[in-house]
């Protein structure tokens, strides 16, 4: 396929309900089950381990009406929270037989108990992912934890994790993983040749793919990407932080580069991406999921790191990327977000680097303003 | 309503002595600079207080102060000072005031208030914790300690696996502690601190307990908050367990009398969220003039669930130091687990309503709470009234939307009270009155 084929394959893929996805992978696997993840992360290995198709609960966007979910949720809470309770509430995640949440932020941990108690039947499944970064008991406490989910799946779907599957899983991953960070590399190197949106589809695409074929269409797209024919523009180099979690709309991506940047990086979907580099593929395998989750997580807003300060990770990515400054997308109402732009800022402040800030709801729709300020930003930038 | 209902001031005791108590510990926080005392910042819910008490490290509440500042009206200031600094309106106002305290320079060294020497991050269910301390060890410099507790995911007890990876952090802080110190950690004072401790939950215990008298003798949600100092912070010290036995003798005094809070105990209440600080007094009245008093609450819970019997154990001193920070509090249990926690206090502390007061600041106790509501009102038939403020931040107090709300909900209750005179069951018919409030 050739890169565009791909990316329309992907975009028509983002476009069918949650539910739809799991009913027709399920009519090919007979007797398959899907689990779908709320963000930021869960080890999809382990469910792919236990031959589930692994996919990401992400909200309703702008596709949904909250007719029950924001009786449950006030008005200051999250819109993805309760655009995804509200999926549940429509049926339109009917055809996914289990959920995981985790302890990302007070609202999805609520989140987790309230769907448990709102869907009785569903498999709901709580992780509770390490703060501590460095004590030597959180890699074993992080294994066992993931051994604790994959346990679960044999009373609720009667299917179990052997050793032999996980490791075949996380081999799985490592090579979805690389491909997604060449594909990174590449926008670094060759913004003119893919644009934000369309990295993002690509991205999405694959929360609701099985990773196999997503490699797939994952190296089509690197053999072809790099023969499309754009020149580079006088345009902002970005980094955009803080859409971890609820998801932006694909019109803010687009104002981005429509207002003079290229998005170099970003934290999207994080998730599908976690690690830095490879999980080590010899020993136990739970083992090497927990140190992998200890010493090789991405930065992330949802995790203490206490070897780094918050703003470093950030600064990093800003130099590995080229960028030229920070456009800041915190959710309204995301805490985590919200929390982390103060300690982010500071630290950009102090190493000179420039930043503005737009807060998004997943059902945003007018952009205008929004692309005033990114112009103006980018004005100030260019032509200083 | 027929007759006026009255404030008896009958707490002026242990309320007094309380205060006195808190003061000395904020006293000796002003002290800790000059006289070259070690202190370590600490969180309320599920805390290990004991451990720093034993490890010669004077506990700091950065909760409590931002709670001070509220209930003295000082913390819009603050959380101005913290927002002109970046952080968001809809932030956590706690930890605005907090940062806002350093900010308006009220906090550092030489200030009312030091850095803490250690922060101790006991991420106890909320993240915001998290936060907070990376920020306050940002600021202060001082070192952060983060000690994970994982959330209580699993039915029944706190598995042997979360008690050992807890009780291995916690040898990591005494280890530590030792190194700023320069003091030997001695096992045998923390069990004699945990002995106090335990002679103060009994203490607290007793006395929510005391509460399911007609009339309660105290208000568990307003009045608790005298007793939350003793249990949260001063746990431990001998004077907190002797708080509670003077407290104890003068609320069975008042049990004797049938006293209670008001003049008239007319609604029996159980209250979940915290208080708007910055206007108590306020809130208080509203539900004082229809004769209202809360008889159990989920918040001065916060720090420790004591009456369904725990306590810790000096023959086990880190393992149950861990099973209190695993289990046996409000904050690191699921908002579902909350539900099963008021519904027995309704049930067994004989409630007519419950009463939620929904706090911006504080998703961990807020978000879902229209589930919550949905639970006690359709499933349960328990009338419920579901209102908004903040426990922090003055501008979310609207007193006429919270005044027009309580008023229509207590009318409610008193009209379906009257014509249900002489039918069987407190709770019979339906949710009429939390309709009328919605
Ligand atoms: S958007 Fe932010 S606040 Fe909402 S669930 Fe996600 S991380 Fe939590
Ligand atoms: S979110 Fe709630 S529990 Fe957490 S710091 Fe704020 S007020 Fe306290």
């Amino acid at each position: 396929m050739t890169p565009d084929r791909v990316l329309d394959h992907c975009r028509e893929l983002v476009n069918q309900p949650l539910g739809a996805v799991a009913e027709r992978w399920k009519a090919l696997h007979l007797g398959g089950r899907a689990v779908a993840s709320y963000p930021v992360w869960a080890p999809a290995e382990i469910i792919h381990a236990a031959g589930m198709l692994p996919l990401a609960l992400l909200g309703g966007g702008t596709s949904v009406e909250l007719t029950h979910a924001d009786a449950r949720f006030q008005s200051f809470v999250c819109s993805i929270a309760k655009s995804s309770l509200e999926l549940g509430f429509q049926d339109i995640v009917k055809g996914i037989d289990g959920f995981v949440f985790s302890n990302i932020c007070d609202v999805a941990r609520n989140l987790g108990s309230i769907w448990k108690r709102n869907f009785p039947d569903a498999f709901v499944e709580y992780l509770h992912l390490p703060q501590n970064s460095t004590s030597p008991g959180v890699p074993v406490y992080a294994a066992n934890e993931f051994r604790r989910l994959a346990a679960a799946f044999e009373p609720a779907f009667g299917l179990k994790v052997s050793e032999a599957a996980l490791t075949h899983s996380i081999e799985t991953y490592n090579a979805l993983r690389a491909r997604i960070r060449a594909l990174y590399a590449f926008r670094i190197a060759e913004p003119q040749k893919l644009s934000t949106v369309d990295l993002y589809v690509v991205l999405r695409a694959l929360t609701l793919t099985p990773p196999e074929a997503a490699i797939g269409w994952l190296d089509e797209l690197l053999t072809g990407l790099p023969r499309r024919d754009a020149r580079p523009r006088d345009r902002l180099r970005v980094v955009v932080e803080g859409a971890f979690c609820e998801q932006p709309p694909l019109g803010l991506l687009e104002v981005f580069e429509e207002a003079g940047c290229y998005v170099v990086e970003d934290d999207f979907l994080l998730g599908w991406r976690w690690f830095t580099d490879d999980v080590a593929t010899d020993g136990d395998p739970f083992d090497r999921l927990g140190a992998a989750y200890v010493n090789q997580s991405v930065p992330s807003s949802v995790r203490h790191e206490a070897r780094q300060h918050r703003a470093e990770g950030l600064i990093e990515k800003v130099r590995r990327a080229k960028a030229q400054a920070v456009i800041f997308t915190p959710a309204k109402f995301c805490e985590p977000a919200l929390f982390d732009y103060v300690l982010m800022k500071q630290g950009l402040e102090r190493a000179g680097i420039p930043h503005m800030i737009v807060e998004f709801e997943e059902k945003m729709w007018t952009f205008e303003r929004t692309r005033n300020e990114i112009e103006t930003f980018v004005e100030s930038m260019l032509f200083e | 309503m027929t007759t006026a209902v009255a404030e008896r001031q009958y707490q002026g005791k242990v309320h007094e002595h309380s205060r006195r108590l808190m003061s000395d510990w904020m006293a000796a926080l002003g002290r800790a600079e000059a006289e070259g005392v070690p202190t370590g910042a600490i969180m309320i819910s599920g805390n290990c207080v004991e451990l720093l008490r034993a490890c010669h490290v004077l506990p700091m509440f950065p909760e409590v102060t931002a709670l001070q500042n509220a209930i003295r009206h000082k913390s819009l200031p603050l959380i101005l000072k913290a927002e002109q600094a970046g952080y968001s309106s809809d932030n956590c106002a706690y930890v605005k005031a907090d940062i806002g305290l350093f900010l308006d320079g009220g906090m550092g060294p030489g200030k009312p208030m030091p850095f803490p020497t250690i922060t101790v991050c006991n991420y106890v269910g909320c993240n915001v914790y998290v936060k907070w301390f990376e920020h306050l060890a940002d600021i202060s410099g001082s070192k952060l300690f983060m000690l994970d507790v994982p959330f209580a995911r699993t039915a029944g007890e706190a598995t042997q696996g979360d008690i050992q990876y807890v009780v291995g952090q916690l040898k990591e802080l005494i280890t530590l502690c030792e190194g700023i110190t320069g003091k030997k950690f001695d096992i045998d004072e923390l069990r004699e601190i945990l002995g106090h401790a335990a002679r103060a939950e009994e203490g607290y215990s007793r006395a929510k307990h005391l509460c399911k008298n007609h009339p309660a003798p105290f208000d568990a949600y307003f009045d608790s908050i005298n007793m939350m100092g003793p249990i949260n912070v001063l746990r431990g010290t001998r004077e907190a367990a002797e708080f509670f036995d003077v407290a104890i003798a003068e609320f069975e005094g008042l049990v004797a009398q049938k006293l209670g809070p008001l003049s008239e105990e007319r609604f029996r209440t159980v209250v979940e969220g915290p208080p708007p600080y910055p206007y108590y007094k306020n809130f208080r009245n509203l539900f004082a003039k229809w004769g209202a008093v809360a008889v159990q609450s989920t918040y001065s819970t916060v720090g420790g669930i004591w009456e369904w019997g725990f306590r810790h154990d000096p023959r086990r001193p880190l393992e149950s130091i861990a099973e209190q920070m695993l289990r046996e509090n409000l904050t690191n249990r699921s908002i579902t687990a909350r539900y099963q926690q008021i519904k027995r206090y309704v049930e067994e502390w004989e409630a007519d309503a419950l009463v939620i007061h929904s706090i911006k600041s504080c998703r961990l106790f807020s978000a879902g709470q229209g589930d919550m509501r949905d639970y006690f009102t359709r499933e349960l038939g328990v009338p419920t009234l579901l209102v908004e403020s903040d426990l922090e931040d003055p501008r979310y107090y609207s007193e006429a939307q919270l005044k027009n709300r309580i008023d229509a909900f207590f009318e409610a209750l008193e009209h379906k009270k009257l014509t249900a005179a002489g039918a069987a069951g407190r709770r019979g018919a339906g949710a009429s009155p939390s309709e009328a409030t919605r």
